[in-house]
């Protein structure tokens, strides 16, 4: 019997590891969900008089983008957000996050904006408020203002079918 | 064109590895000589087409082949050249191939350096090699092909991962294969002497130098990632626990077991059955690496781009490899016959409980590294295991494997008495008892965790020291000590010498984070520091702010330091570069932070002060070197005559 531990032992490592490829090990739940959206107040990017804050959204269901223009992976994720605001009508507010070169009204006008509002947050503060960890990340945002979803790294139409559609179906958007 | 000849090689190598895995296996069951000649020109064979589809990976790379996706991906046409030439092995794909590389490397090594054993042996070690190289060939080509086009292709490429350009990065990843890959040969070693049954001291002795070369290469690549990570990660620290480190770390501890085991097996004949069940560990550690770090089961800072068909295919090759390798093992093992009784109190009782003791270690390391997938994977929420975790299982442990080891290498085969070797070694554990205890008080006051590294450090220095003294009493003389002899010594002394390197870092490094404007300064460890601004730098693929620190020491500049911010080109990624007066007693390093204010041109400045943290290196240097001059000992190439011999008489009588 001894002889067969090695090998007992490797099928059990072998069992979690089949299990372990399905999982994420990056999706960290957030301990923002179901709490309100954290406040701010922030200049609006192209309109320096203006200021937006997520009280505005009230009674809407709306998605928070953390983008930034030096970031690759929201360029990647930019043509879906463009189809999603042109075709889907979803709501969703670009919060720039440490745009500190100011490039941000100069991409949207050259790329298109799919945003409704895009508060300036060159101190990086309101991200930080929200747990950001790196760009891009997305927030579900219901009607009441509590956050109920979070997505780490650019959204891809696979993602959007699986996680976001779901889940805006539910809240009612 | 080119990248087409490439794909082309490597599937020639591939039908190359078939033929070197299926004749001479079936050869050596059936006693069929021919077959079993097919052995060497086919794992020659196969290291040639690698190495032709290699050169062609580095053309590509050199020429700026935006078509081939592999190139878009890690390079960039700013990208300076021997970055380029690096980038072939910075990604996925790249370092699979020189990972296949390799292991035709060692397969064609072993094809040459085995005149001296029995044909069905060499092609029972070269025909398992191949069957490696099959399922890492195939992997390459059906998952990950280096040689992937890209077309329409982009004007140009994303660049290599910043990280990576540092010269560290140019020769870790090579040398860190070499290592894993090098257990390839004990692992095949082991499984031709499980397949042909014979189990015996001359087997250990064909795998020892194979083991010792690979573990040194293993140490070499170890010791650069840490060297890099220190001096390119801009934390100053030197191991984070990371599961990418752990995963190398693994195989060392199972490969450093192994070596010692090796050694009982050939010299008495003794615990063979563990000996390959080791050697079996170690390569599948060396697996179980490569499936964590590209498989993206766990979360590392270092992991290359995942993907889970990627995982899929390398689980369900270490399945077949690993689970066949234990099948065999548990139907073989039972066959073999242990010879070599010895008492608890022998060198064999001393090498068996440092094996243990550092295969518990390596238990706890895996344990740590795989604790949040476990968790994950019984839906028990998701965590992660850090620093303290390894070092508060990993240290205890270890320390009473530093004790043994100074007493081992002194004690006699088979038995020994225990005031004999009380008297022997008195005086050095009084002497490294009472230093290692007063050392702290000579730095900063009563300190336990300091005593006791320096009490193994003086305590392993000195039994070295004893090992020759009574050698050369024993009538020999320096020059006559065989080089296994003072391989050992030297590994032995370079681990001490990095013992005591990593307890003075560990214990009395100091550390500041400051905020520091144009013309201030701060003071840390006797040195004063002083930020004199920064100024635009541009590299060729980046753009830099240059922080100018002057570090002087009772009013005497010693050192102008030049951190860098760096931003670059084509990724936009941030990096910090720190600058670092290097000295043999201490290192003084200093990083940029992030700008504070823009106005006032203020920074956020890490300062540190490492004492003796070279210490670790010169350790680790010492210690490889001692691997390579034990697998060179003279004792390994006389067997060769020994067995030369007879056959020569032989045609003579003829």
């Amino acid at each position: 019997m001894k002889r067969w531990i090695p090998l007992i032992l490797f099928a059990v490592l072998v069992g979690f590891f089949a299990k372990g490829l399905f999982l994420n090990p990056r999706e960290v739940p957030s301990p923002f969900i179901g709490k309100p959206a954290p406040a701010f107040t922030l200049p609006v990017v192209g309109a320096a008089e203006q200021t937006f804050s997520p009280e505005e959204m009230k009674g809407k269901v709306w998605l928070l983008n953390v983008w930034a223009p030096w970031c690759v992976a929201c360029r990647q994720e930019h043509p879906l957000l463009m189809s999603l605001a042109r075709d889907r009508d979803v709501a969703i507010v670009g919060l720039n996050w440490k745009d500190k070169d100011r490039e941000a009204a100069r991409l949207l006008a050259q790329h298109g904006n799919p945003y409704v509002a895009v508060p300036d947050d060159l101190s990086g503060k309101a991200g930080i408020d929200y747990g950001v960890t790196g760009t891009p990340e997305t927030y579900v945002i219901d009607k009441s203002g509590l956050i109920q979803m979070k997505h780490v790294g650019p959204i891809t139409p696979e993602i959007w079918e699986k996680k976001f559609e779901p889940k805006l179906k539910e809240l009612g958007a | 064109m080119i990248p087409e000849l490439g794909h082309f090689a490597i599937i020639i190598a591939l039908l190359l590895a078939v033929t070197q895995a299926v004749l001479p296996l079936v050869g050596a069951q059936r006693g069929n000589l021919t077959l079993m000649a097919v052995a060497r020109p086919a794992a020659q064979g196969q290291f040639v087409f690698l190495i032709i589809a290699y050169a062609c990976l580095v053309y590509s790379f050199l020429v700026n082949d935006f078509t081939v996706e592999n190139v878009a991906r890690n390079s960039f046409s700013q990208l300076p050249e021997v970055y380029r030439i690096t980038a072939s092995w910075g990604s996925h794909e790249g370092s699979l191939l020189v990972w296949v590389l390799m292991l035709a490397f060692w397969g064609a090594a072993v094809s040459v350096f085995s005149r001296h054993l029995p044909d069905d042996m060499v092609a029972r070690v070269i025909g398992v090699m191949g069957l490696i190289s099959i399922g890492f060939i195939a992997f390459m080509l059906f998952t990950s092909n280096p040689f992937e086009r890209l077309i329409p292709a982009p004007p140009d490429g994303r660049d290599m991962n910043p990280l990576l350009q540092d010269w560290g990065m140019i020769i870790h990843p090579p040398m860190l294969y070499m290592g894993y890959v090098g257990f390839a040969v004990a692992f095949a070693f082991a499984i031709a002497a499980l397949l042909s049954g014979r189990l015996d001291a001359a087997w250990a002795r064909w795998s020892r130098p194979w083991t010792t070369v690979a573990w040194a290469f293993l140490t070499l690549g170890i010791v650069l990632g840490s060297w890099w990570a220190y001096r390119e990660l801009g934390w100053g620290g030197w191991w984070f626990w990371d599961p990418t480190e752990n995963a190398s770390f693994m195989p060392w501890l199972a490969g450093t077991a192994l070596i010692h085991s090796l050694a009982v097996s050939e010299k008495r004949g003794a615990f063979k059955a563990w000996t390959v069940l080791l050697a079996l560990t170690t390569f599948s550690l060396s697996l179980l690496g490569t499936f964590l770090v590209r498989s993206g089961v766990l979360s590392s800072v270092h992991a290359f781009a995942t993907d889970p068909a990627r995982g899929a295919f390398i689980l369900g090759f270490l399945a077949v490899v690993i689970g066949g390798s234990l099948i065999l093992y548990a139907w073989r093992a039972p066959k073999m016959i242990t010879g070599g009784a010895f008492s608890w109190f022998s060198r064999e009782a001393m090498l068996l409980a440092n094996n243990v003791i550092l295969l518990a270690a390596m238990g706890s390391v895996l344990l740590g590294t795989l604790y949040p997938l476990l968790m994950d994977a019984l839906g028990m929420g998701k965590i992660s295991v850090g620093p303290p975790y390894f070092n508060a299982v990993f240290v205890p442990l270890m320390a009473p494997a530093l004790f043994l080891l100074g007493v081992g290498p002194l004690m006699r085969w088979k038995g020994d008495s225990l005031p004999d070797i009380a008297t022997r070694l008195k005086w050095a554990l009084a002497v490294a008892v009472v230093t290692g205890f007063a050392l702290p008080f000579t730095l900063e006051g009563f300190n336990p965790w300091a005593s006791l590294g320096f009490f193994l450090a003086i305590w392993i220095i000195l039994t070295v020291l004893i090992g020759f003294r009574e050698r050369l009493k024993h009538g020999a003389r320096l020059s006559s000590l065989p080089r296994g002899f003072w391989g050992m010594q030297l590994a032995h002394f370079g681990l001490a010498w990095g013992i005591a390197g990593m307890t003075l870092v560990a214990n009395y490094e100091q550390e500041k984070d400051v905020r520091m404007n144009v013309g201030e300064h701060t003071t840390l460890a006797g040195y004063t520091f002083t930020f004199k601004g920064t100024t635009e730098h541009d590299g060729p693929n980046y753009r830099a702010a240059r922080g100018t620190v002057e570090v002087s020491r009772d009013g005497k500049l010693l050192r102008t330091l030049h951190p860098e911010k760096r931003i670059y080109n084509a990724s936009g990624m941030p990096m910090t570069e720190a600058a670092v007066d290097y000295s043999l007693t201490s290192d003084i390093y200093v990083s940029l932070g992030e700008p504070l204010d823009d106005e006032a041109k203020a920074w956020a400045v890490r300062v540190y002060h490492k004492p003796f943290i070279n210490w670790m290196w010169f350790g680790a240097t010492l210690m490889i070197l001692g691997g390579f001059l034990a697998a060179s000992d003279r004792r390994y190439r006389i067997a060769v005559k020994k067995l030369e011999a007879p056959a020569g008489s032989q045609g003579a009588a003829a």
